[in-house]
């Protein structure tokens, strides 16, 4: 067998094989093309590099060679390696005479070189060169590397020359100067900012391939300003009346539309221009019309220009005429039974329905039904839809969609953005605190620390204000739910951390407040959080500060407060944390237990996180206490203007910082080795750390800053101002005092160390808590219409039923009542779909070879001696070869659908095909047979079938050739 | 910008041609080109030929073996890259007469030369296909 197939091979080799590559070469892509799995191919691959190293080290390698090797060497980089040991070799190649070798020289380096590498700096001067060339196929050869290798420093060097080529005489080559013009207005935009008319001459160009290119640099200039290219509209609606008139050349069509791609450019362009402008709008009306009713809308391409125009039609000035047609082709495209054409549907859909927002009823329920499609790309560009039609009346519709389907995804990217939605939606039409907070409370739930921190802070504002109004009640009511949903939610396993700090605060400003839950029922929980998400330090400081204000609470209130054991040991365990916020919180604790109700009631007032905070600049309260010092014989205080002199350390940091310097040397005598600390910081960082502190009262800034540095020091004052800061900090997660820069940075790091395991743990366990969660919910009692409902818009599937049932229970009466009528279409447009999309015909040849699934029970080896039998001389014989290898193929075919995982001896079987293969085409050649088929190369069309079949591509009708359907 | 980038993958998920139109690294490309063939090559053909993929639309068509996948911008019209696929195929066709995924591999200098002729800088520049072709041929004579 081996001994055949080598044969075969050399054979093949001998008479080139029709490839004109070496054995090297085809044993190389061969094994590639069969390699069945990665590691395979990363070995074979590896296995190349070394040799390439070795063949690269040999003296005077022939060109021809070279260029096979370049080609191999592409290959090694396309499979993801790195080939920049041979990259020289590619710049090398660059200068060759031979046309051939240069273009493959550039191909190489523009597939492995960024335009900033270092080696590109030696090719400027051959692309310098060749752009002076008098064979006009050098120079596309060297505008093309120009596109892919100048970046903005070598532009200057190429430009002139390039801008000579605009006038060049050939067709190809303007075209590509052009395009080389574009390059640098991406990669420069001043470099050619002076050039920028030859894209309006070039637009009248005679070739219509150089007015095609025109169109993309010019379409990039309207992007960014529309006003300097008002006057080209007519120029381009005359240019789409033509086209679109089929003045073009014949070859431009494609499927019997006239340069379609070259419409579509247009039409984008006219978009822009016609924007807010109803002159410039005016003048297209006619030739859009005219697109409308002239395109073919059975072809793909045909429905690709309409959709162009519904883009356009949608961004010029209103033109009701137009906007039916519009409406008229959206409806047919979601009418449709392509995914594609539904998808192109709810696009323009969306588009429409910023200017007329009733579009949207009649397609209702095609809508609801890409909406439940269990594809995803259908499914997110029609919740992109939805969230373009939301509005105060359906946004709970929509927001319960939104979270279902971002609860059942994996996807972290499109998660955030889901998320974000949802909470934008939320946040703009909520209809109630109380649905907003659920809402919240979901979204927090499932995407957890995917959710910006803003909205964690949003939310807590929004339960501490309540409704914003007077009404106690409603307030009261919205807090002792959100609690208790709390108390509900807080048992569940790795809940994100943003949102177990909302649950923290929420529980500890209002645990108590309507007095359901005992102090010690929610201190308890609080602890349970702090111990089990003792690795997250922001968790642990909102729990334990929660705790305080809890224990607050009830001193004011007069109850004998009895710590828990358990909280007892956590506040022990974090005085001694290496975090100094923890501890520091952890002391402030044990210091407001210890002190009396009155003095709690001015520090921890209930319910007061929305009160500001008036900061007593004068420190009046400090009179007494002060005087009586005086009294004793203490120094009085001495304002700072009257004591620039001696200064000290608090003063120097609020001096201009000139002055600060000139008495820098003589303060440090004075003053106590401790606050010298922050003295020794030069003068610009000290700066820099007031600044952080946006609080005009310098004395203010400098207590705090004092006081969060320096966490030991423990007199009545300061700690009672700590209390007051830290309070609001949390509260707002504004970095308002200096003592929250501290806060704000353990966060930051917490969460960039934590973050991957965190979202990881969210994802996996949120079906799991979802289940919980909505198990738990008050009265989830779906009626025997909404299931009716339910299962025929979903189609009965376990998954999407559960789906229906916790999305649509809280649909209200109105909208209940046109899904009911919307139900039975969909039933029946859902059948009818499915009996349309089974035998629906399509261009592309999906029939898929038996390669990866089963194969027949064919001996390939009997089957390969009989091919060698019947193949002895002829090449009609070759024709009898193909046929008998296909039959079993198709067999194969009809056995996949009846026996599915059957596995069987594929490998060997594709090598088997492809040792044949290659004798067969060996054999032609020998006998002399010179079968032609088209194509420029002289191949015979069963060596072709032969060599696809040997690649695993197995045929399937009657022409064995991979691409029979393209062509009809 | 447009397109991003052009791939032809087989239905293993073997990258068979690459090109890109802006700079990604080896590693970019390796992540990208297995998310892609993770997420694009499990799709039935009911499904749309659209996939989003992070800040990538991506488009593709499959002929028998061998996926053709380009990634474009957001704002891109699908359907008209959908078909400017086909167009890339049909040149390939008309050029290597009966194109298969292996004259893409012996020829993937060739298949490159066509893809240079029909986009530039990530935009499509010529959809003749005898303008594609004429100068690689042109080329053949020389």
């Amino acid at each position: 067998m081996e001994q055949l197939k080598t044969i075969g091979r050399e054979l093949a080799m001998g008479s080139q094989g029709g490839f004109g590559q070496s054995k090297e070469f085809l044993d190389l892509v061969k094994s590639i093309g069969e390699a069945r799995s990665k590691a395979e191919e990363e070995r074979i691959v590896l296995h190349e590099i070394e040799t390439l190293k070795r063949r690269l080290a040999e003296p005077d390698i022939p060109k021809r060679k070279m260029k096979e090797y370049l080609i191999r060497l592409v290959y090694v980089e396309m499979l993801g390696h790195d080939a920049s040991f041979a990259y020289i070799h590619a710049v090398k190649m660059t200068h060759d005479d031979n046309l051939v070798l240069k273009r493959t020289g550039y191909l190489a380096v523009s597939l492995f070189l960024n335009d900033d590498h270092d080696l590109i700096i030696l090719i400027v001067n051959t692309i310098q060169k060749d752009l002076k060339s008098d064979n006009y196929l050098v120079v596309c050869t060297a505008l093309n590397a120009v596109c892919k290798l100048i970046n903005d420093e070598t532009v200057p060097a190429v430009l002139p020359q390039v801008v000579e080529l605009l006038a060049h005489q050939k067709e190809a080559v303007r075209k590509k100067a052009i395009m080389a013009l574009h390059r640098f207005y991406q990669k420069s935009p001043s470099s050619v900012s002076h050039l920028v008319s030859n894209f309006r001459k070039r637009l009248c160009d005679n070739d219509p391939g150089v007015m095609g290119a025109t169109l993309c640099p010019l379409f990039d200039l309207i992007t960014i300003d529309v006003n300097t290219y008002k006057d080209l509209v007519v120029s381009f609606v005359s240019i789409l009346k033509q086209v679109a008139e089929r003045r073009l050349p014949k070859t431009y069509d494609y499927h019997q539309l006239p340069a379609p791609f070259i419409q579509i450019r247009l039409l984008k362009i006219l978009a822009m221009l016609g924007s807010g402008d109803k002159q410039a709008s005016e003048k297209m009306y006619t030739v859009v019309s005219d697109i409308f009713k002239k395109c073919d809308s059975t072809s793909n391409i045909g429905n690709a220009v309409l959709y162009e125009c519904i883009c356009c039609v949608s961004a010029i000035h209103l033109n009701p005429k137009l906007l039916d047609q519009a409406a008229q082709v959206i409806s047919r495209f979601l009418k449709s039974d392509s995914h594609n054409l539904k998808y192109m549907g709810i696009d323009a859909l969306g588009r429409l329905i910023k200017i007329s927002p009733e579009i949207a009823e009649q397609h209702q329920l095609a809508v609801i039904d890409c909406l439940e499609d269990p594809d995803d790309t259908l499914k997110r560009k029609t919740f992109e839809l939805l969230y373009k039609m939301t509005k105060s009346s359906n946004v709970e519709v929509i927001v319960d969609h939104m979270i279902s389907y971002m609860i059942s995804i994996n996807d972290n990217h499109y998660k955030t953005y889901i998320a974000s939605r949802c909470v934008e939606l939320a946040e703009q039409f909520a209809p109630s605190n109380q649905w907003f907070i659920q809402t919240m409370n979901k979204v927090f739930e499932h995407a957890g620390d995917l959710v910006n921190v803003k909205v964690a802070h949003n939310l807590m504002k929004l339960i501490a204000e309540g409704f914003g109004e007077d009404d106690d009640t409603a307030d009261s009511q919205l807090r002792s739910s959100a609690v208790e949903s709390y108390l509900r939610i807080i048992v569940e396993p790795k809940l994100p951390s943003v949102f177990l700090q909302v649950i923290c605060w929420v529980l500890g400003e209002y645990g108590t407040a309507d007095g359901k839950y005992s102090a010690s029922y929610i201190t308890g929980k609080l602890c349970d959080v702090a111990e089990a998400y003792s690795n997250d330090e922001t968790v642990k400081a909102y729990a334990v500060t929660a705790i305080m204000k809890i224990y607050a609470f009830e001193i004011s209130a007069a109850r004998k407060v009895d710590m828990l054991p358990e909280c007892q040991s956590l506040v022990e365990e974090l005085s001694a944390s290496h975090s100094t916020d923890l501890q520091q919180r952890a002391y402030e604790l044990q210091a407001v237990i210890g002190i009396d109700a009155h003095a709690i009631e001015s520090i921890m007032p209930s319910d007061a996180s929305c009160e500001d905070i008036e900061i007593d600049k004068n420190l009046s309260f400090l009179d007494g206490y002060v005087q009586r010092a005086i009294e004793k014989g203490a120094q009085p205080y001495i304002s700072e203007n009257e004591r620039t002199g001696m200064l000290n350390i608090n003063n120097f940091r609020n001096q201009d910082q000139p002055e600060a310097l000139s008495h820098s040397l003589r303060f440090e005598a004075y003053e106590l080795p401790k606050p010298l600390v922050p003295s020794r910081v030069p003068p610009a960082a000290v700066a820099s750390s007031t600044e952080l502190v946006p609080v005009p009262e310098p004395y203010y800034a400098r207590e705090t800053h004092q006081a969060a540095s320096l966490p030991s020091v423990s007199d009545a004052g300061s700690t009672e101002l700590k209390l007051r800061l830290d309070g609001v900090q949390k509260k707002w997660g504004r970095p308002t005092y200096s003592s929250s820069a501290s806060l704000t940075s353990t966060s930051g790091s917490h969460k960039t160390t934590n973050g991957v395991t965190q979202v990881d743990g969210v994802s996996t366990s949120n079906s799991k808590g979802r289940e919980a969660y909505d198990s738990r919910k008050p009265s989830v009692e779906i009626s025997p219409e909404k299931q009716k409902l339910a299962s025929s818009l979903f189609g009965g599937s376990s998954r999407t039923e559960k789906r229906a049932s916790s999305g649509n229970h809280k649909v209200s009466k109105a909208t209940e009542k046109s899904h009911v009528g919307k139900a039975a279409g969909a039933h029946s447009d859902a059948v009818a779909e499915k009996i349309n999309s089974e035998p629906t015909p399509d261009l592309l040849d999906f029939s898929d070879s038996a390669v990866t699934s089963t194969a027949p029970s064919v001996d390939p080896f009997q089957q390969l001696e009989g091919l060698l039998d019947q193949t002895e001389a002829t090449s009609t014989m070759n024709n009898g070869a193909a046929g008998a290898s296909r039959t079993p193929e198709i067999m194969g075919l009809y056995a996949d659908s009846a026996v599915s995982g059957l596995s069987s001896s594929v490998a060997n079987r594709d090598e088997f095909n492809l040792a044949s293969e290659l004798s067969n085409a060996a054999r032609t050649s020998q006998v002399g047979v010179s079968q032609l088929n088209k194509g420029p190369n002289p191949k015979d069309s069963l060596e072709k079938d032969a060599l696809v079949r040997q690649m695993g591509v197995n045929p399937t009708s009657e022409n064995p050739n991979l691409f029979k359907d393209l062509l009809g | 910008m447009g397109i991003r980038f052009i791939l032809m993958v087989n239905k293993q998920g073997q990258t068979r041609l690459a090109q890109y139109y802006e700079h990604l690294t080896l590693q970019e490309r390796r992540a990208l080109e297995a998310e892609i063939v993770r997420k694009c090559l499990a799709r039935n053909q009911q499904q749309c030929s659209f996939v989003e993929l992070w800040n990538y639309k991506i488009v593709y068509r499959r002929y028998v073996s061998l996926f053709f996948l380009v990634g474009v911008d957001n704002d891109e019209n699908e359907l008209a890259i959908l078909e400017f696929i086909h167009l890339i195929a049909q040149t390939m066709d008309h050029h290597f007469g009966n194109v298969c995924e292996l004259d893409i591999m012996f020829y993937l200098e060739r298949a490159h030369f066509m893809l240079d002729e029909m986009v530039m800088n990530g935009c499509i520049v010529e959809t003749s296909k005898t303008h594609i072709l004429a100068p690689i041929q042109q080329m053949d004579k020389t």
